[in-house]
């Protein structure tokens, strides 16, 4: 183990971005373009109920009425929807049982170090991956299941789950909401979909693993998260796609409905395919997160590692509406070469002594532009709500930006928010430091990136943090020196 | 002056202060000392009118009112002062005219008329010589930058100035430099008269080198489990505590 | 309430059917910026609503109410001199007066050395045309995407001009107060234009008044040059009456090791709206911005300011305060903007705000944009109530809770008046705070710096 540990490091220092492999497995898609008749190819192929694509179409309706937001700190290029696949799906059997995977799928989630072999597994990890458009395989249902929990595709939640579906779909994040929820809700193909019964303890991490294969195709999974009454979940998080010229588009929703006393964590390692070195190709990630903290005591807590993608659009927030929850973000976002990171969180605080903390690490290095955009809001009848925030942004470079722009909105008295933020590089004196005891300049700066990103990795799982640490040095690989 | 009987107190819920039985008079010195823990600040905190601080049974009589029906400022203009163990900072308030408003509010709570400035000033100066603190203070913003011993000795210069008949010193030793304290300990020494009484708390012996105590009090799991003459400082140090957790059989 | 559609194409009637008015007696170079100021003002979308830069200011209902515009200079019939006489204890002061955002044409003469320029801007923009066309609307144009600055050039027509020439230290500080008075309701527009040439130095006094009981709409822009290692002070104190609203907007070019400093003190007025804009455009630059706002009844006040590090080597420093009460609403928007060759800028941010009601309101937003990389920068913004700890010390040495709370209320302030480098008018300024704190100063509708009536 530790040896082929140190394989992968060695091959990752090697090249620049090691998920940029293309699996050749035959693939079922739809043409190019967006219009109604595709959403009911997409509804029908996916076998939907009538109320689901009647969602779909309302989405689409209200998705032509909008206009693509501006007000990041992004430059965006157009985008030609119409020059975009909507359903893309590897072929294979209709069963789901291990051995009729196709082998070059299992092939390439092994290599993307995401066995699907229950035997092989990490302890302790369910996964669902998906591909494109469609999920690959679930492991451990059937151990999930014999606590009550659901942990399966989205599609097969639909089929098997339809009123749990149907009670929380759009319940958090309405696909009026913005944008690209309008066109995710339009077009989302697959994604996860968890459900913690009252009382029960998730007994062991989930996981999602995102990959885009397919060319010309946008990803738009969806995944809902719901945690009854004290119960507990870890979700994790990672994507990634091949190295193309061409630049796709993954436009995702997240919502999460936490209970009484219920605690959910999200974490994020998002790696998705950057652009080369001179910005060329890249996912563009404009992606809807969303919880709500609905009863007493809930609690959510987000950690994200964010170092892929061309451009990221992407605000994970927590609606604090149960009287006493907590919320809690934790954010490092690593930007390199050209690309460009419009970045953070809102905290709706709507409950009494509801509590949120914010810590967000920027490191930006090469032409690259890495903001913080973050809300805090207390409404006028929510008492003693706490909130403390803390943004920092490290540079890499003189050519490369950072930037914060946070939004304190404070309609009550009682409340207490603090706002603190710096931006610097890192200093000289402590690179000296490292070298005068014989560290060298490149080791140095990775040692005390790993220092300012401390407090966010080690609120990641432990298998992901490592995973995030070696992502943070391959990231900022040449940026430094 | 001051009788506590049998006196509870719990913060968030939680008892701290089991049943406190005290009386002090005047011109007397009482140490509490205790390890931590034994509810030595919540005593004070109690005393002084802290209102995170419920007092669930008992009384505390004071020159024959009833000090827990007073907030915390009558409790002050009534005669009790109390130096912090972490005096608070607050910028853009100048010590001076912290003062002012302070004796101003006192004299006018016992019916006097405000302080004529030029007299302020004056008894201020005297009271700075008395305790050897900077002229300088005077114009700064309260404890705003203070090393921790300028903290404690304006905490000192403030009682000399506001004559309180009963001062309590919360581990007024902490943080201090054996020169500091020295300061510090004439300073209340030189305030000692017929007619106010002084509470100690501290948790070390060194204070009470220089501040001799009368009675000296041991606070364990919020009730005084001892009391004796100034010699049981001695043993306490010699000892420690452990020994008194024994003979109370805990 | 007027649609912002009706708003717009009054002004752009008021300006075709006007601009004769509006022309007569200007130079040319400041009519030469009007038709090119409205286009932008058009361009933009009139005046500014639902825009980033305004995003917790509404001006509709401020610009939906009726207002008189007057193109000409009116004779008050009452002797301003007189009426008003704005005296700082212990402060010598050379005072000029703008009445409704012209100059007053009884000003008496100041004491100033006699290269210093103090008079009226149209009279400079005739007597002064190479200086008026070096300077003048060449500083306010880093407002991009404000139409209310654009519109201030479209219609200004008068307001101060002052000019200090190299190595001239004007010792007496300038008052420049502003009066309003009319019999109904009046929008004004003011242009100011103070040049401070290299090592110049002066410090600048403003003060802004309502003399009547009427609704005012202002739009008074300054724009500050100082040249290589100027330094200026500049105070502000708004102390107008509810119905009384501003659009107040400074901007300060500096060069290289220049100083400027500014206290903004806003006490009483309507919706009060404060634009600041400083570019440190060569190196070695320094500017300080201090403010502290103290609201209640259903008062606005929005800080918006933008601090443009161009240069390297310069120091920024920005601290704003706010206590607010009743249903107040103060808004504070701050940027550091840090361009790509600014290496080795300091500059940094605060924003700290006390709520005394349910009803009173804080939106704070204090932004770093920065594309240098060895830079220090920073800022924090707060919203809370007095510290718990510190009310109960104060309580513990006898002081009451109502006084504890004024003393808290007024240490939070001091800090940011104890920057006032003029003695005299920091005590004033203080004393003015207390009073505000205490509810002594709303009754008051003139100014309180000791007014003879």
């Amino acid at each position: 183990m530790a040896k082929e540990q140190e394989n992968i490091i060695q091959e990752v220092t090697g090249s620049e971005y090691k998920y940029g492999f293309v699996t050749n497995v035959e693939t079922e898609t739809i043409g190019k373009g967006l219009n109604e008749e595709v959403i009911r190819m997409i509804s029908a192929k996916k076998e939907e109920p009538e109320w689901l694509l009647e969602f779909r179409l309302n989405a689409y309706r209200h998705w032509l009425t909008m206009k693509m937001p501006r007000w990041a700190k992004l430059d965006i290029p157009e985008i030609d929807y119409q020059d975009i696949v909507y359903y893309a799906a590897p072929k294979q059997k209709e069963s789901k049982q291990w051995e009729d995977v196709d082998p070059e799928l299992k092939a390439t989630f092994d290599k993307l170090g995401i066995p699907l072999s229950e035997q092989m597994a990490l302890s302790g990890i369910a996964v669902d991956a998906v591909m494109d458009s469609v999920s690959v395989k679930t492991t451990f249902k059937d151990t999930l299941a014999e606590r009550g929990v659901i942990f399966c595709s989205f599609s097969e939640a639909v089929r098997n789950h339809p009123d749990l579906v149907r009670k929380y779909l759009g319940s958090v994040v309405p696909y009026r909401d913005n944008y690209f929820a309008a066109l995710n809700s339009a077009v989302f193909s697959d994604g996860s979909f968890v459900y913690i019964p009252k009382g029960v303890r998730c007994p062991m991490e989930l996981s999602t693993y995102f990959r885009i294969n397919a060319r010309n195709t946008g990803q738009f999974e969806r995944t809902l998260i719901v945690a009854e009454d004290d119960a507990y979940v870890s979700y994790l998080e990672g994507c990634t796609a091949p190295q193309r010229d061409e630049n796709q588009l993954h436009a995702a929703i997240v919502e999460i409905v936490v209970e009484k006393n219920a605690e959910v964590k999200y974490s994020t390692v998002q790696n998705w395919y950057p652009g080369d070195k001179e910005g060329k190709g890249g996912i563009y990630n404009f992606v809807t997160k969303r919880g709500i903290c609905r009863g007493e005591n809930a609690k959510l807590i987000w950690a994200q590692v964010e170092t892929g993608s061309a451009i990221t659009w992407k605000y994970p927030s927590t609606i604090l509406k149960g009287d006493g929850s907590v919320s809690e973000f934790y954010s490092v976002a690593v930007t390199n070469n050209y690309q460009q990171a419009d970045t953070g969180t809102k905290m709706i605080h709507i409950g009494n002594n509801t509590r949120s903390r914010i810590v967000s690490k920027g490191i930006s290095a090469g032409y690259s532009s890495n903001s913080y955009r973050g809300k805090v809001k207390v409404v006028k009848t929510c008492r003693n709500a706490r909130n403390y925030s803390q943004c920092d942004s490290l540079l890499l470079g003189d050519k490369c930006g950072a930037h914060t722009f946070p939004y304190l909105e404070i309609e009550n008295s009682t409340a207490q928010v603090e706002h603190e933020a710096t931006t610097s590089k890192i200093g000289e004196d402590q690179i000296f430091y490292c070298n005068q005891r014989g560290i060298s300049t490149e080791d140095a700066v990775g040692l005390i990136i790993k220092g300012y990103a401390g407090d966010v990795l080690n609120k990641m799982p432990m298998e992901f943090a490592v995973e995030a640490q070696k992502l943070l040095q391959i990231s900022l690989e040449g940026s430094v020196g | 002056m001051l009788k506590i009987k049998n006196l509870h107190a719990a913060v968030d819920g939680k008892e701290i202060l089991k049943g406190i039985n005290l009386e002090i008079r005047e011109g007397e010195v009482h140490a509490i000392m205790g390890p931590n823990g034994a509810g030595k600040s919540t005593l004070s905190s109690v005393l002084t009118g802290r209102e995170r601080f419920e007092v669930t049974e008992g009384e505390i009589e004071f020159n024959g009112k009833d000090l827990l029906q007073l907030p915390a400022e009558d409790r002050a203009r009534e005669g009790i002062f109390m130096s912090f163990q972490y005096p608070v900072e607050i910028p853009g308030v100048s010590t001076v005219n912290f003062l002012k408003t302070a004796v101003n509010e006192i004299r006018k709570y016992r019916g006097q008329p405000p302080f004529p400035a030029g007299d302020f000033l004056k008894m201020i100066r005297q009271k700075m010589e008395l305790v050897g603190i900077d002229n300088k203070l005077l114009n700064r913003s309260l404890n705003e930058g203070f090393s921790g011993g300028e903290k404690k000795k304006n905490e000192i210069f403030q009682m000399a100035v506001l004559e309180p008949k009963l001062a309590i010193l919360d581990e007024t030793d902490s943080g201090l430099d054996i020169d500091a304290l020295r300061i510090v300990a004439n300073g209340v020494n030189k305030l000692k008269r017929p007619d106010n009484a002084t509470i100690v708390i501290t948790h070390y012996q060194r204070l009470l080198d220089y501040i001799v105590p009368d009675v000296v009090h041991v606070l364990y799991d919020g009730r005084i489990v001892k009391t004796a003459g100034k010699e049981l400082v001695a043993e306490l140090e010699e000892k420690g505590y452990d020994w008194i957790k024994e003979e109370v059989g805990r | 309430m007027d649609s912002l559609e009706k708003i717009n194409a009054d002004f752009a009637t008021l300006f075709r059917d006007g601009r004769t008015l509006l022309d007569k007696g200007c130079g040319a170079v400041i009519n030469g910026c009007r038709e090119e100021a409205f286009r932008k003002f058009v361009d933009l979308g009139g005046i500014p609503f639902k825009k980033e830069e305004y995003s917790y200011l509404n001006l509709l209902p401020l610009f939906s109410r009726d207002y008189n515009v007057v193109l000409k200079y009116i004779r008050q019939e009452v002797d301003m001199n007189e009426t008003f006489r704005c005296a700082v204890t212990n402060l010598q002061t050379n005072p000029v007066l703008t009445v409704n955002g012209w100059w007053f044409d009884e000003n008496i003469e100041p004491e100033i050395p006699e290269e210093v320029v103090i008079c009226s801007l149209r009279e400079a923009s005739v007597k002064y045309p190479d200086l008026l066309a070096r300077h003048y609307n060449h500083y306010a144009s880093a407002a991009r995407n404000d139409g209310l600055v654009a519109l201030n050039t479209a219609f200004a027509q008068d307001g101060i001009f002052v000019y200090v020439p190299d190595d001239v230290v004007m010792e007496r500080p300038l008052q420049i107060i502003n009066l309003l008075r009319a019999n109904t309701g009046l929008m004004a527009f003011q242009r100011n234009l103070i040049i401070l040439g290299k090592n110049a130095r002066a410090s600048v006094l403003v003060c802004d008044h309502t003399l009547s009981e009427q609704e005012f709409l202002v739009n008074n822009t300054t724009e500050v040059y100082l040249g290589p290692r100027a330094r200026m002070e500049y105070y502000q104190v708004q102390n107008q009456h509810l119905g009384a609203s501003q659009i107040n907007s400074l901007f300060v070019s500096e060069h290289r090791n220049s100083v400027f400093e500014s206290n903004l003190v806003t006490l009483y007025g309507g919706t009060i709206r404060n634009n600041m804009y400083v570019a440190m455009n060569e190196e070695g630059g320094e500017c300080h911005l201090y403010g502290m706002y103290i609201l209640d009844k259903n008062q606005i006040v929005d800080n918006f300011s933008y601090i443009d590090h161009i240069a390297p080597h310069c120091i920024s420093n920005e601290h704003f305060k706010g206590v607010m009460d009743d249903a107040s609403l103060a808004n504070f928007s701050g940027c550091i903007r840090v361009r790509p060759d600014a290496q080795k800028t300091e500059a940094y941010q605060a924003n700290n705000n006390l709520l005394l009601t349910d009803t009173a309101r804080v939106n704070t937003k204090p932004q770093l944009v920065i594309d240098a990389d060895d830079v220090k920068c920073s800022h924090g913004a707060t919203v809370g109530q007095l510290d718990e700890e510190a009310m109960f010390y104060l309580r513990s040495r006898g002081i009451g809770l109502e006084e504890a709370r004024m003393m808290m209320m007024f240490g939070f302030a001091h800090d940011i008046i104890q920057r006032v480098k003029l003695e005299p008018l920091r005590v004033e300024i203080d004393n003015l705070i207390d009073k505000r704190l205490r509810g002594e100063l709303s009754k008051c509708h003139h100014c309180v710096m000791k007014c003879k009536k």
